[in-house]
Formats: C-alpha cells, sequence, structure tokens
C-alpha cells in the first residue's frame, strides 16, 4: 500500500512513505514536520495550505503526495534567506498583513506566486487573485496594503498610492 | 516616562516572525511520542432516538484503540454546564452529556468517538459503527419552536423555552400611548458562522505518575476550560495545565469549552496515551457554536419633529439544541437587551427575550455578540423613523444623541455609560464622505436611474467584560477580573504575564509596549507571556474586548508598582529620598541631578542580587495587580457607507466605507486599525454575505465554504478610517476596547445604505443578507412585481 516519494522541499531532497490517499499538506506536516503549512478546510477553498509547487503557488490539499513525487516544493519556512525575510513576508510584517497569523503562510505563497505571474498587480488585480486565500481577520486591506509594497520592494520602486484612499487618510490621521 | 512615549506607537508586533516564517505553534502543531488521534461521529439527524448503536467492527479494526459512546461515558465525566443563568428569567438547564445517550437533537450532535493510531484509521472507523435512529419531529425556527405542539427538545424545558427575560426604564407603555408616531419593524438577525480559519483542536497528555493532565487547546480562555475540565473530568484544578500559546482566531467561537475536548481528556487517562483531536472544516460548520440568530419586533416611539420617546423589543433568541459552555444566554439577554437603547436619549424602553432551544447547532458569542444585533435593530428604526417623518437621518440623529456633556449618561436600561463625544465622530465621519453635497449628487444620479445610497452608524457599544460584582446579577458563573504580573529579572529583561489569552490581537506588543512606557525599558527586553495556565495564575480570558481594557489595565497598574519599587530602591542607592528620585527613559536621578544615576537595569540587577537593599525591602523585583474596573467601558463613533444597487442584477457594491472609531486611548494605533478592518469585514459579512441556512429536516445546507460565504478579498472594500480619542475615565491607561467595535457597527452602515438606495423605489427594509437575488426580487416587489418572479 505504502509508496515511496522522493522530493526536493525548501531545496533539500527529502523521502518518505506514503499511502495514496495522503494529501501532500499532510506529508508535509506530518511526514516532514514543517507546520508552518497550515489546513484550514482540507477541501480547497480556504488556502491555508498554499505552498509553491515546481514554482507555481498551489493548494497542497489538493494535491496527492504521491502526485509531487519527483518535484520541487517550496514551503513557508524555506522562504527567507538566511536571516532576511523575503520581501513579501518583511512586507507582511512591516505593514500588519495578519493578526492570528493561521492564514499567513497560504497568504504569503499566494502572494509569491501573485507577483510571479504579475510582478506589478493593481490592487484590483491583487485582490481578485487572493480570492482563494481567506482570511477571518484583517478584513484583507493590510493584505493588499502588504502584496503591493513587497511588489514594489521587489523592484525597487516605492509604494504606489492606495487606491481609494481619501485624503483624511487610509491609515489613521491623528 | 519614557521621553518618546510607547504609549499611540505604531510598533511592528512582536508576534509576527514566528508567524511570517511559518513557526507560530498551533495546537495541530504539536506531536507527542505515542500520540493516537480521536474522530468523532456525529449525528447525521437533526433528531432522532438512538435505538442502538453497534461498535464491534470498529473496535475490531487494526489501529483503533476505543470506542466510546455515551453509555460509556456516563457517570464518568459531567454533563456541559451551563456558564450563563441568566436570574429571573425562569431559566432551564436540560442535561447536556458530552456524548448523546439516548437522543440526538441537532445534526452534528456527538454520538461517538474513536481513537486510533492515527487520524485516516479513526476516521475510517467512524464509517464502520452501526447506529440505529428513530427520527423525531425537528424545529429549528426560533418562533415556531416556542409554539403550542412544536416538536419538544427536552423533557424539562416546556415548550423550548429555555428562558424568557425582560427587563424596562421609564415608562414605555405610557411612552407609546402618548407617542404622535410609532413606527413597527420585524428584523431578522440570520444565523452566522464564526468560522475562524484555524478548526478546532486539543491534543490531551495524562501523565499517571504526577496524575497531571496537560491540554494543548484552541481557547480563548485557558483558566475557564481548566476549571471547567476539572469539574467534567473530576481532576484538581491545581493538576491541569492547558496551553493555548497560538490560536487561529476565535470571534467567540473558542470561549465555549466543548464536548470533544472533554472526551479528549477523557481518552488519554483511559488509554494511558497522548491524545489528539481536531476537526476539519465541515465539523466546525456543525460542531462549533454559532451566533446571532434572532427574530426581532421591533417598536419605536417618537413625537412628530423627532424626538425618540420609547423602544419596545421582543426578541426570539435560537439557543439552539443545548446552552452552550459560553456565554451563550447572556448574547440575547444583557448583551443585546441592555444597549437596545444605543446612543440615544431614549427615556422609556423595554426588551423582552425569549430563549428558544431548537435542532439547530448551539449558539452563543460571535464577534460583538448581542450588541451587534441591537446596534442594528436601533439604527436600522432610526433610519426608519427618519424615513417616515421625512427628515434626514443625520439631522434625526444629532436630535437624539446624548450629548457630550451627559456623561456619565445613565441609560434607560441602566447602565452607565462612561463617556463621549458622538457628535464629534459624526461631524469628522460626514467631513470625510463629502455629506454636505452627497445629496444633492445622489439626486443626479438618481436622476440619471442610478440607485446610490449612504448609510449611517453613530454606534455605541460596551465591552471590555467585568466588573466581577456585576457578574452575580446579569448570571454570569464567573469572575471577570484580570491580574498582570510584571518580572524584572537580573539582567534587566522583563516577563509581563497576563491571563488575557490573546488569538491575533497583538497583545504581545500592546502590553510591552505599557511596560516599556513606564519603565524605560527597551521593547524588545520584554516578553509577555500568555497562554499557559502553568506560568500563569488566572485570568478569564479575551473576548468582551477585554484584553487591553482589563488586562491591559492590570498591567499597568503592576508595571507602576515595579516602578515605584525601582524609585524606592534608587533613592537607597543614591542616599535620597523616594519623592526626590525621577524617572525618565530608564534612568533614576535624583530631580536636578541627572549626572548620577541608575538604570532601570542596574535596580533590576540589584533587586535581584538583594546585596544593598533598603531595611524592610523585599528582594526581587516583581508585581502582581489585580484589576476588576468598577464599569465597562463603552466606545462608540460613526460608519458611513456609500454603496450602489445594480437595479438589474440587485448587486450591491460599496463605493466608499468610511469609519470614525473612539475606543478612548490609543496603544498601538497600527493594532487598532486592523482590529477595525478585521471588524468591519465580519459586518459586511452578515449584511451581504453569510447566511447558516437549515432546511425543515434540521440540516445545515450552508455546510461548507462552498454554501457559507467567509468573504474573500475581492467581496471587502477599501476602508477609509480615522478617529476621535476620549478616554475612559475607568481605566488606568484611558484605553476602552476595540476588537468588536468594526463588527457591531458596520452591519447597519450597509443595509441603511442599501435600503437608502432604494427608498425611490419605496423599499423600507430588507432582510439580510443582501444577496443579489433577494435585492433584485425586493426591487421587481417594488415596481409591482409584474416582471419578477
Ligand atoms: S486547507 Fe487547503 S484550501 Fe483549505
Ligand atoms: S490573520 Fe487570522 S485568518 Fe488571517
Amino acid at each position: 500500500m505504502r509508496q515511496t516519494i522522493r522530493l526536493k522541499v525548501n531545496g533539500v531532497e527529502r523521502q518518505g512513505e506514503v499511502e495514496p490517499r495522503t494529501l501532500l499538506v499532510h506529508f508535509l506536516r506530518d511526514g516532514l514536520n514543517l507546520t508552518g503549512t497550515h489546513v484550514g478546510c482540507d477541501t480547497g477553498q480556504c488556502g491555508a495550505c498554499t505552498v509553491l509547487l515546481n514554482g507555481d503557488a498551489v493548494k497542497s490539499c489538493m494535491v496527492l503526495a504521491v502526485q509531487a513525487d519527483g518535484a520541487e516544493v517550496r514551503t513557508v519556512e524555506g522562504l527567507a534567506v538566511g536571516d532576511a525575510y523575503h520581501p513579501i513576508q518583511q512586507a507582511f510584517w512591516d505593514l500588519h498583513g495578519l493578526q492570528c497569523g493561521f492564514c499567513t503562510p497560504g497568504m504569503i505563497m499566494a502572494a509569491v506566486g501573485i507577483l510571479k505571474r504579475n510582478p506589478n498587480p493593481s490592487d484590483e488585480e491583487i485582490r481578485e487573485q487572493l480570492e482563494g486565500n481567506l482570511c477571518r481577520c484583517t478584513g484583507y486591506q493590510n493584505i493588499v496594503a502588504a502584496v503591493r509594497k513587497a511588489a514594489s520592494d521587489m523592484q525597487g520602486q516605492p509604494a504606489a498610492q492606495p487606491v481609494g484612499a481619501s485624503a483624511a487618510g487610509g491609515a489613521s490621521g491623528e | 516616562m519614557a521621553a518618546t512615549s510607547m504609549i499611540g506607537a505604531a510598533v511592528k508586533r512582536r508576534e509576527d516572525p514566528r508567524f511570517i516564517t511559518g513557526h507560530g505553534q498551533y495546537t495541530d502543531d504539536i506531536k507527542l511520542p505515542g500520540m493516537v488521534h480521536m474522530a468523532i461521529l456525529r449525528s447525521p439527524y437533526a433528531h432522532a432516538r438512538i435505538k442502538s448503536i453497534d461498535t464491534s467492527k470498529a473496535k475490531a479494526m487494526a489501529g483503533v484503540r476505543a470506542v466510546y459512546t455515551g453509555k460509556d461515558l456516563e457517570g464518568k465525566v459531567g454533563n456541559m454546564p451551563p456558564v450563563f443563568i441568566i436570574p429571573d428569567a425562569n431559566f432551564k438547564t436540560p442535561a447536556y452529556p458530552v456524548i448523546a445517550i439516548d437522543t440526538v437533537r441537532y445534526t452534528g450532535d456527538q454520538v461517538a468517538v474513536v481513537v486510533a493510531d492515527s487520524p485516516a484509521i479513526a476516521r475510517d472507523a467512524l464509517d464502520q459503527i452501526d447506529v440505529d435512529y428513530e427520527p423525531l419531529p425537528v424545529v429549528v425556527n426560533e418562533e415556531e419552536a416556542v409554539k403550542p405542539g412544536a416538536p419538544q427538545l427536552h423533557s424539562d424545558v416546556p415548550d423550548n423555552v429555555l428562558f424568557h427575560w425582560k427587563i424596562a426604564g421609564g415608562d414605555p407603555d405610557a411612552a407609546f400611548q402618548n407617542a404622535e408616531v410609532v413606527i413597527k419593524e420585524r428584523f431578522i438577525q440570520q444565523r452566522l458562522i464564526p468560522n475562524a480559519m484555524e478548526p478546532r483542536s486539543a491534543v490531551a497528555r495524562w501523565d499517571p505518575g504526577t496524575g497531571e493532565l496537560t491540554i494543548w487547546h484552541t481557547t480563548q480562555n485557558p483558566h475557564i476550560t481548566r476549571f471547567v475540565f476539572s469539574l467534567l473530568n473530576g481532576i484538581p484544578e491545581n493538576k491541569i495545565r492547558v496551553i493555548s500559546r497560538d490560536v487561529g482566531g476565535g470571534f467567540g467561537s473558542k470561549i465555549d469549552t466543548y464536548p470533544s475536548d472533554v472526551v479528549a481528556i477523557f481518552a488519554t487517562r483511559d488509554l494511558g496515551l497522548p491524545v489528539k483531536w481536531v476537526e476539519d472544516r465541515r465539523e466546525n460548520f456543525v460542531g462549533t457554536i454559532h451566533g446571532r440568530a434572532q427574530t426581532q419586533e421591533a417598536e419605536l416611539a417618537a413625537t412628530r419633529d423627532g424626538k425618540i420617546t420609547g423602544v419596545r423589543v421582543k426578541s426570539y433568541a435560537n439557543m439552539g439544541a443545548y446552552t452552550s459552555t459560553g456565554p451563550a444566554a447572556g448574547v440575547p439577554t444583557w448583551l443585546f437587551g441592555l444597549v437596545v437603547p444605543g446612543a440615544y436619549t431614549i427615556p422609556n424602553a423595554q426588551i423582552e427575550v425569549i430563549g428558544a432551544m431548537t435542532n439547530t447547532t448551539p449558539t452563543s458569542a460571535y464577534r460583538g455578540a448581542g450588541r451587534p444585533e441591537a446596534s442594528y435593530l436601533i439604527e436600522r428604526m432610526v433610519d426608519r423613523l427618519a424615513g417616515e417623518l421625512g427628515m434626514d437621518p443625520v439631522e434625526l440623529r444629532r436630535k437624539n444623541l446624548i450629548p457630550a456633556d451627559a456623561f456619565p449618561y445613565t441609560s434607560a436600561t441602566g447602565l452607565v455609560y462612561d463617556s463621549g463625544n458622538y457628535q464629534a465622530a459624526l461631524d469628522k465621519a460626514l467631513a470625510m464622505v463629502g455629506y454636505d453635497s452627497f445629496r444633492q449628487e445622489q439626486r443626479q444620479q438618481r436622476q440619471q436611474g442610478k440607485y446610490v445610497g449612504i448609510g449611517f452608524s453613530t454606534y455605541m457599544e460596551c465591552c471590555g467584560l467585568a466588573p466581577s460584582r456585576l457578574m452575580d446579577d446579569i448570571g454570569f458563573q464567573a469572575g471577570q477580573w484580570e491580574v498582570g504580573t510584571v518580572r524584572l529579572l537580573a539582567t534587566g529583561k522583563a516577563i509581563v504575564l497576563t491571563g488575557t489569552s490573546p488569538h491575533g490581537q497583538g497583545e504581545e506588543t500592546t502590553f510591552a509596549q505599557i511596560v516599556s512606557d513606564k519603565l524605560g525599558l527597551p521593547i524588545e527586553d520584554i516578553e509577555v507571556v500568555h497562554g499557559d495556565t502553568g506560568a500563569i495564575s488566572m485570568g478569564w480570558g479575551t473576548y468582551g474586548s477585554r484584553g487591553n481594557a482589563v488586562g491591559g489595565s492590570a498591567v499597568y497598574l503592576a508595571t507602576e508598582k515595579v516602578l515605584e519599587k525601582s524609585k524606592k530602591l534608587a533613592a537607597h542607592l543614591l542616599e535620597a529620598a523616594p519623592e526626590d528620585i525621577v524617572a525618565e527613559n530608564g534612568k533614576f536621578f535624583v530631580a536636578g541631578s541627572p549626572g548620577k544615576s541608575f538604570s532601570i537595569q542596574d535596580i533590576a540587577l540589584q533587586a535581584n542580587l538583594a546585596w544593598n537593599l533598603p531595611d524592610g525591602m523585599a528582594p526581587g523585583l516583581e508585581e502582581n495587580s489585580f484589576f476588576d474596573p468598577l464599569n465597562f467601558v463603552f466606545p462608540f463613533g460613526t460608519h458611513i457607507c456609500v454603496a450602489e444597487v445594480d437595479a438589474e442584477t440587485g448587486e450591491t457594491k460599496i463605493l466608499r466605507y468610511i469609519a470614525v472609531d473612539d475606543c478612548g486611548v490609543v496603544i498601538n494605533p497600527t493594532i487598532v486599525d486592523g482590529q477595525i478592518h478585521g471588524g468591519i469585514a465580519q459586518g459586511i459579512g452578515q449584511a451581504l454575505y453569510e447566511h447558516a441556512i437549515y432546511d425543515e429536516n434540521g440540516n445545515l445546507i450552508t455546510g461548507s465554504m462552498m454554501d457559507y460565504v467567509v468573504p474573500n478579498a475581492r467581496q471587502i472594500p477599501f476602508m477609509e478610517l480615522d478617529r476621535t480619542v476620549t478616554p475612559a475615565p475607568q481605566t488606568p491607561h484611558g484605553a476602552k476596547g476595540i476588537g468588536e467595535a468594526g463588527t457591531i457597527a458596520s452591519t447597519q452602515a450597509v443595509v441603511n445604505a442599501v435600503v437608502d438606495a432604494l427608498a425611490p423605489l419605496g423599499i423600507k427594509n430588507l432582510d439580510m443578507p443582501l444577496t443579489p437575488e433577494r435585492v433584485w426580487h425586493a426591487i421587481q416587489q417594488a415596481r409591482g412585481g409584474s416582471n419578477g418572479h
């Protein structure tokens, strides 16, 4: 019944024994102890389990572990380079793009996917492409701002002004 | 004390590095050697007698360690206790066994539990349990449930009336008799499902050597759950340790103690193995509490020139099949009833609530809990009255808002509002939206056939749950004080302990700011510890926007004590009188001689070494402060929504969303704004998207994220925020609460905007959620019904 799979996770060759029905997310969490990838629904609706599979952001609860045999996977644990956070991680921290933190790894990995496809997305495009990642805490405003900031940081440009910000200030004027 | 104040500083959150790198430690991340896994068989029927259960096949499966039914646990664990027992309400306490014994009362009720070597085996084994059910008649609606002849849920709850509660202030009957205008409306507060992104979970470990239980647990209040576990599982309270460091959102749904947790504890003791239980999302939909679910009949009495003279409400609150072990009955009664008059000088009020038992998932506190239901009611009624009188809703509000010089203000229901300046918040929000020109623009847009409307919510709310002395009066079987501990170590680092249990609110940062501000310690040197009953003496948890108002206040007062002791020690070391010591930027010196000083780190070292203390001073630098405020806190503000309805599709688009909130003194503006954003998103969710629907057989037909809309990034608009600051008079730092205000304020702002948009069609009220289909039908009906349906 059990099958051996080999894959590269966060740059390291790993292998493990899985049942044919084991989901990639469970293999990452239970088999490889990479618990940064979360399970919010296990039916493909919340996006908490988003990882990069061969460079593309996918929901790892929608992929069987055996399908990832031979693939390259990156999880949130493998995003920072040494002590330096990925610009998206940094932007989430800088702009308060998280509260309870549960959706955050999936959001960050989804954002990696978004900026890979479109390095300079508008707010509207960010919102559209984050549709599959649910957050119950933040109301998305700071997540969108963080993705936008990361996009400009990655291009070495200052962040654009938020769409729809009033003169009174999108943050909080005192 | 510090030259640059930490109070009001937009400090980046200290908890974030672990979350953005995937190193948070949620309960499901805990793995223990030898750990086994639990799964729950839940009833497919909303109401049925269990004729028999055959677990033999499941028990025989390889890898299955145990199968438990209700009968197996009978007499070995206690029933789930109600936490709120409303006085003078003829309150019933029907039995709530942890696993159903002979009757299931809602879809999702626990029928049996399997413990196995892997989660997959445990779930597979559930399929091997044969249950013979005899279906019984079902009732799901709160009004239907209390009618004569309705199916009965519990033999000791006649007519399914769990409680019947009434309060009155002033002379409401006279107010209505003498009223020049009376308007009536019926509001349905649809049932909502909290959907914290982290499902509920527990890892329980029994240590047979010491007789100690450790449980990692997704809870908002580890000390309360410790108490309940002690009671139900028969383990002394001092032998239980509850750990809930990282919790992935709660919104009220993780206040309750749940039967699943009690069974996991039973299982770890029974088997001598660590037991993990993690619900999946489908289970969360039926097995974790729901919120709202009220049907309200509301009446407003007023003079023709727009002075509101009375409010009368009768509400049917759907409590579900059992009283959940959480705030349950407190939500529709005092959290709802007492705040019905809102921000207005309404001298006469009467609120009557009937708590109905139905064959549905138990309801309890969902963000705002009771206050959104009240705030929606009064804010919608004020708009209805404005429409009736042909007055501008802003003018009507101005006429009735409690004036700034009337605080402290005693409401008709007996609450004493602490402080406020409602007009200032309204003025600020009106300026932001440009109300002066709005109506004219709206007229033009209407001429172009556009349906654009504006909705106001000049809300107030009542939170910071405490004081303890009131809890007895309202029937909450708990205290509501907090204790804060501030401990300075010899190296000058600090540990702060709090019994509040944040799960996204950022108190690791804000509480450190409070301490840093007072002592001049670098914020990096302050560690805030929460969510561990092994480390923290006591606490009543995080809910009711009480984290900072109560817990933060306790930390504030403990820090003051540390400062006092530090000054005394500095005085001794500087050979001066304590009154002459100045503390500034973490330095202690004699007034006028800053050249010779001791740092707070020096003081911490000396206090811990205790080589040279003044006579009578105890060693160490650690202080506790217990805080029990004299009153609630009362945040307020104005939210304004501008929305456009597409009359062809019924779709609502929020064009602008403006929020001016006042939560008193702000510790961290970034975190406050984040709380408001998230709160508004949930309020908009109720207005436009979310609806838990049961069919007549008691099946939850919105039982997944496919059918129940948790709003996504496209469905939530950009929000424009600002604030006013009216300090709280009864908290030492002047802060109120902000965790729920956004939710309490926003729902009616959106609905008022949509109703205003459709006013030219004569539409006066709409039931939530305002789905395109519903709005489209309402438009068709208003236009004469010919081209609809
Ligand atoms: S856990 Fe994969 S989408 Fe929710
Ligand atoms: S931060 Fe809590 S769900 Fe997104």
